[in-house]
């Protein structure tokens, strides 16, 4: 659970879960098989397809909820079953309390649950002196530890046998053994005595359809089935999320609710339970069932624009599977009660500002999340979405707007950056790289060099070298962003020299500026749409076949969210969709419209890994051209692990965590000094700042460079 | 359309990848042969790995000496059936039962059972348990023994959503998918079978 009260104490919670080592190889192990098994297990499935029917289908089920709610509770209470809404989680927890009081009930077993969690129903009904026992084997041994789950689907995944072991040691009495096999029938027998004093079983559900007014519950263990067997009473907790319309949809997300969550092609159990079914304990002979469909603010969040998409979720868990900094600090410092890029958000709705206002700052925008959704839930740009409300509440901090200011006024901006080409000469050394660190970094800072100003702007260098193409075969505009503006013009220079070969003609409109993407990062909407309305201003997308970039971030934050974010303004919208239409990255452009070969290249045959950044591969779902060109332009290709994890620069974020940063790219350039190569390729000047500067300070041999570069160099 | 032949293969692949036993025969008797014989091979009330021997609190302890005698539970089978089992049972010295099932919530040996579908594509089988006691013999067994017929198995789950729509709406209704024997990754992420319901599956695909 979120506890600290500020960035600082938040990121010493962090830094001690750094230094959680079991905690750190349980997760690397996880999120390395957990993504090739993924892959293997929607190998003959269209995955893509299914996420949208599945969007389809819980977006429709979301504006209809309402009507959904009527014919669930008519079906389920025909077939004897009583229904309640409730509006928040105090009300949930009052009625439950009431029911299992009625009812005279003294002793409880649960089936793992999420909204009771969210709702802290244990604490209610212990209050009222009922014994609850969790009968989730995972569970069980976070409530016997008086814990928060780690995890949606794994909620003791922080914790190794001998911690387990220790504990059923205390529970039985008994000393045990740390094997995980008579663990696990430790609990087996210790709960099944639990069953069997108990009067009442609560579940969730994974379904509440509405055509039979019966739900679905999907499990591993087989407790749902025992806990909605045994005891005489059972209720069933649920958000309104929970309600379809059919026994179609609720099949359609279990294809990919397990697969997503376990790699499972499904689980072991799937119940369906619809009406009062028979209870031998029961004086009737009937089980007493009662539903309760919990509201908690979800039925506004249906209704907001941009948020309603959460309503998607189906709890699989996965974004927290792929998330680079879920993996590194886990479950209790990525979430409150719903963890990971998901709970970042819920925990806002749910849980409040102050629980999330830490939190939500911890992503690094990778869009690993997004990318494996089970709901296609734009998740990342949500956490921002938060970020930026928050901090609307509560006043921005001063730097996010500094960075806002400067940013929105591009002469401004620049004049900076040529004068800190100045301020930083004491202290630049020859080889690009900053002597010290200036004052305003911290030494957390120093896992990397950072580079200097370069001595002439892309955008000066231009003006005076821009070449001549005659009968061009294409006009493209070039959009360099700030770090290959003014760090690394040589990048843009390279691909000016590639371009010209090829026939293509090329604009620099010079009124362009900052893409915008780290004032977005830091919460400042305003600025970001002031600086996205300049860069629209700047080009005159109908003049040009494509408007090409460099850098991923720019291209991914270009192309995807400028419509968003002038969407208010007609006018603009126009142009953003052209202009948005327009963008591509140098890899495609390159290989799939120039269709450059290899025959064009010197050969050198040098080994050449590459690293993929997050807004190409997944915020472009750009996978093949730049591995394409890598080959093509003469050098031999080696694939390196993890290749498409992030390198942990995400701008502002690894000011922001430096630590954090620090881990992933460690982990990246591991895997990059693994494979023998002596040149790293990739698209992203910002990946390279981070990979270089990570290398510098190893004293690596491995050279970091732009694609276009190797391609300029080995022209013929 | 996939065929007859090619489902059953590849129900076959998908219930042994997620650990069940799959075994052919020919006839019901082959059934009762194969529960009397598995019966008898297994030690009773032997939670494998952590049998009777191992630690439990004294609470958990004392629900385990209410088993005297090795059980097979089969209730919800037709008559016939179940006369044949029951005294090839007796014969066999096991207990057989097909009802009382809360007065052996600390286990029995074999829950014996029928399934209407299986799923092919995921290897899972469909039953149908209103009742209660079907519910307790295919949960608190050690082993699940089911048979299924060959012709009952569906490509995937959308071919049965017709078949389990007219059973839901035969209200009340406990409808069941089970693939699989019950299992945990809670711990350290290692897979380990029979936490709360049975540590072995064992589908008898009937010729029919
Ligand atoms: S975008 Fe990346 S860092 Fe952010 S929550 Fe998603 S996976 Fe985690
Ligand atoms: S947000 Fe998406 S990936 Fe995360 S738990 Fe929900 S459905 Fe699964």
């Amino acid at each position: 659970m979120q506890k600290a009260h500020n960035l600082k104490e938040y990121r010493e919670e962090l830094h001690e879960t750094l230094e959680n080592d079991f905690l750190r190889t349980s997760l690397d192990n996880f999120a390395i098989a957990y993504r090739t098994n993924r892959a293997n297990i929607f190998k003959d499935i269209d995955v893509r397809g299914l996420i949208q029917e599945v969007a389809a289908s819980k977006d429709a089920a979301a504006q209809n909820s309402e009507a959904l709610f009527k014919e669930f509770k008519k079906n389920a209470e025909a077939a004897g079953v009583h229904v309640h809404f409730a509006k928040d989680g105090e009300e949930a927890n009052r009625i439950i309390t009431k029911i299992a009081k009625d009812a005279d009930c003294k002793k409880i077993v649960k089936s793992k649950s999420m909204t009771a969690e969210e709702t802290l129903l244990n604490h209610d009904l212990e209050d009222a002196g009922i014994e609850v026992t969790e009968t989730d084997l995972g569970e069980w041994i976070i409530q016997l530890r008086h814990e928060g789950p780690s995890h949606m689907v794994m909620p003791a995944i922080h914790l190794s046998r001998y911690q387990v072991g220790d504990l059923f040691t205390e529970v039985t009495g008994k000393k045990q053994d740390t094997e995980i096999e008579k663990l696990v029938k430790v609990a087996r027998r210790e709960l099944r005595q639990k069953y069997v004093e108990a009067d009442m079983g609560i579940s969730g559900a994974n379904f509440a359809i509405a055509e039979t007014g019966g739900i679905g519950i999907v499990t591993n263990e087989g407790n749902a089935r025992l806990v909605t067997t045994l005891p005489r009473v059972h209720v069933a907790l649920m958000g309104i999320d929970k309600l379809l319309p059919n026994l179609r949809d609720a099949l359609r997300i279990l294809k990919v609710l397990p697969r997503n969550a376990t790699v499972q092609n499904l689980t072991s159990y799937v119940t369906w339970i619809t009406g009062n079914n028979e209870c031998l304990a029961a004086e009737d002979g009937k089980k007493e069932i009662h539903y309760v469909v919990l509201d908690n603010g979800r039925s506004e969040l249906i209704k907001d624009p941009v948020f309603s998409q959460i309503n998607r979720c189906v709890r699989c868990g996965a974004c927290a599977n792929v998330c680079p900094v879920y993996r590194l600090v886990g479950g209790h410092k990525m979430g409150h009660i719903y963890i990971g890029a998901i709970g970042l958000i819920l925990t806002y709705f749910f849980h409040g500002k102050e629980k999330a206002k830490n939190l939500v700052q911890n992503c690094i925008n990778c869009e690993a999340c997004k990318d494996v959704c089970a709901g296609g839930i734009d998740l990342p740009r949500l956490i921002k979405e938060v970020h930026a409300r928050i901090q609307d509440e509560d006043g921005h901090p001063l730097p996010s707007l500094l960075l806002g200011k400067v940013l929105r006024n591009r002469k401004l901006f620049h004049t900076l950056l040529r004068t800190a080409k100045w301020g930083q000469k004491p202290v630049a050394e020859k080889d690009g790289f900053i002597r010290h660190l200036p004052m305003i970094f911290s030494k957390e800072h120093k896992f990397r060099a950072l580079p200097t100003i370069a001595e002439t702007p892309f955008r000066d260098w231009w003006k005076e070298n821009r070449p001549q193409v005659d009968n061009p075969k294409y006009r493209v505009a070039l959009f360099s962003g700030c770090v290959q503006d003014f760090v690394y013009p040589e990048q843009m220079q390279a691909a000016v020299d590639v371009f010209a070969a090829n026939g293509v003609a090329m604009e620099f409109p010079e009124k362009q500026s900052c893409c915008g993407l780290p004032v977005q990062m830091m919460g400042e909407t305003k600025a970001s749409r002031d600086v996205a309305a300049q860069n629209l201003r700047a080009f005159e997308p109908d003049a040009y076949d494509y408007i090409v970039t460099l850098c991923a971030s720019c291209a991914a934050h270009l192309k995807h969210n400028y419509p968003k974010l002038v969407m208010d303004k007609p006018s603009l919208k126009l142009r953003a969709d052209a202009f948005s239409a327009k963008i591509i990255d140098y890899s495609s452009f390159v290989n799939d419209v120039l269709k450059v070969e290899a025959k064009d290249f010197t050969q050198t045959g040098e080994k050449a890994t590459y690293h993929a950044p997050c807004h190409l591969c997944r915020g472009l779902d750009v996978h093949e051209a730049p591995r394409q060109l890598i080959e093509k332009s003469g050098l031999e290709y080696v694939e390196c692990a993890e290749e498409e994890v992030c390198c942990g620069f995400g701008g502002t974020f690894s000011m922001k965590f430096p630590e954090l940063s620090a881990e992933l790219l460690k982990k990246k350039l591991d895997n990059v000094e693994a494979t023998g190569a002596d040149t790293l390729l990739t698209d992203c000047p910002g990946c390279i700042m981070q990979l270089r500067g990570g290398l510098k300070r190893r004293g690596s041999k491995v050279q970091v460079k732009h694609v276009a570069e190797v391609m300029s160099k080995n022209k013929k | 359309m996939p065929s007859k032949e090619d489902l059953y293969q590849l129900f076959v692949e998908k219930a042994e990848l997620v650990a069940a036993k799959v075994t052919s025969i020919a006839s019901e008797d082959d059934a009762l042969k194969y529960v009397i014989n598995l019966c008898g091979e297994k030690e009773a009330c032997q939670l494998l790995v952590s049998g009777c021997e191992a630690d439990l609190s004294d609470k958990a302890e004392a629900l385990c000496d209410t088993k005297q005698k090795k059980v097979i539970a089969a209730p919800g089978l037709n008559e016939d059936l179940y006369k044949k089992l029951a005294a090839q049972a007796k014969k066999a010295g096991f207990e057989c039962i097909d009802k009382g099932m809360r007065d052996h919530l600390a286990g029995v040996d074999i829950g014996f059972t029928y399934a209407e579908y299986g799923i092919a594509d995921t290897g899972t089988l469909m039953l149908d348990c209103p009742g209660e006691e079907m519910r307790l013999a295919t949960m608190v067994s050690e082993f699940h023994v089911c048979v299924l017929p060959k012709s009952k198995i569906k490509a995937n789950t959308y071919a049965v959503e017709k078949m389990m729509l007219t059973r839901m709406k035969k209200t009340p209704d406990y409808l069941a998918f089970i693939t699989g024997p019950s299992r945990t990754a809670d711990i350290e992420r290692v897979l380990a079978l029979g936490v709360h319901g049975p540590l072995e599956l064992h589908i008898l695909l009937l010729e029919d």
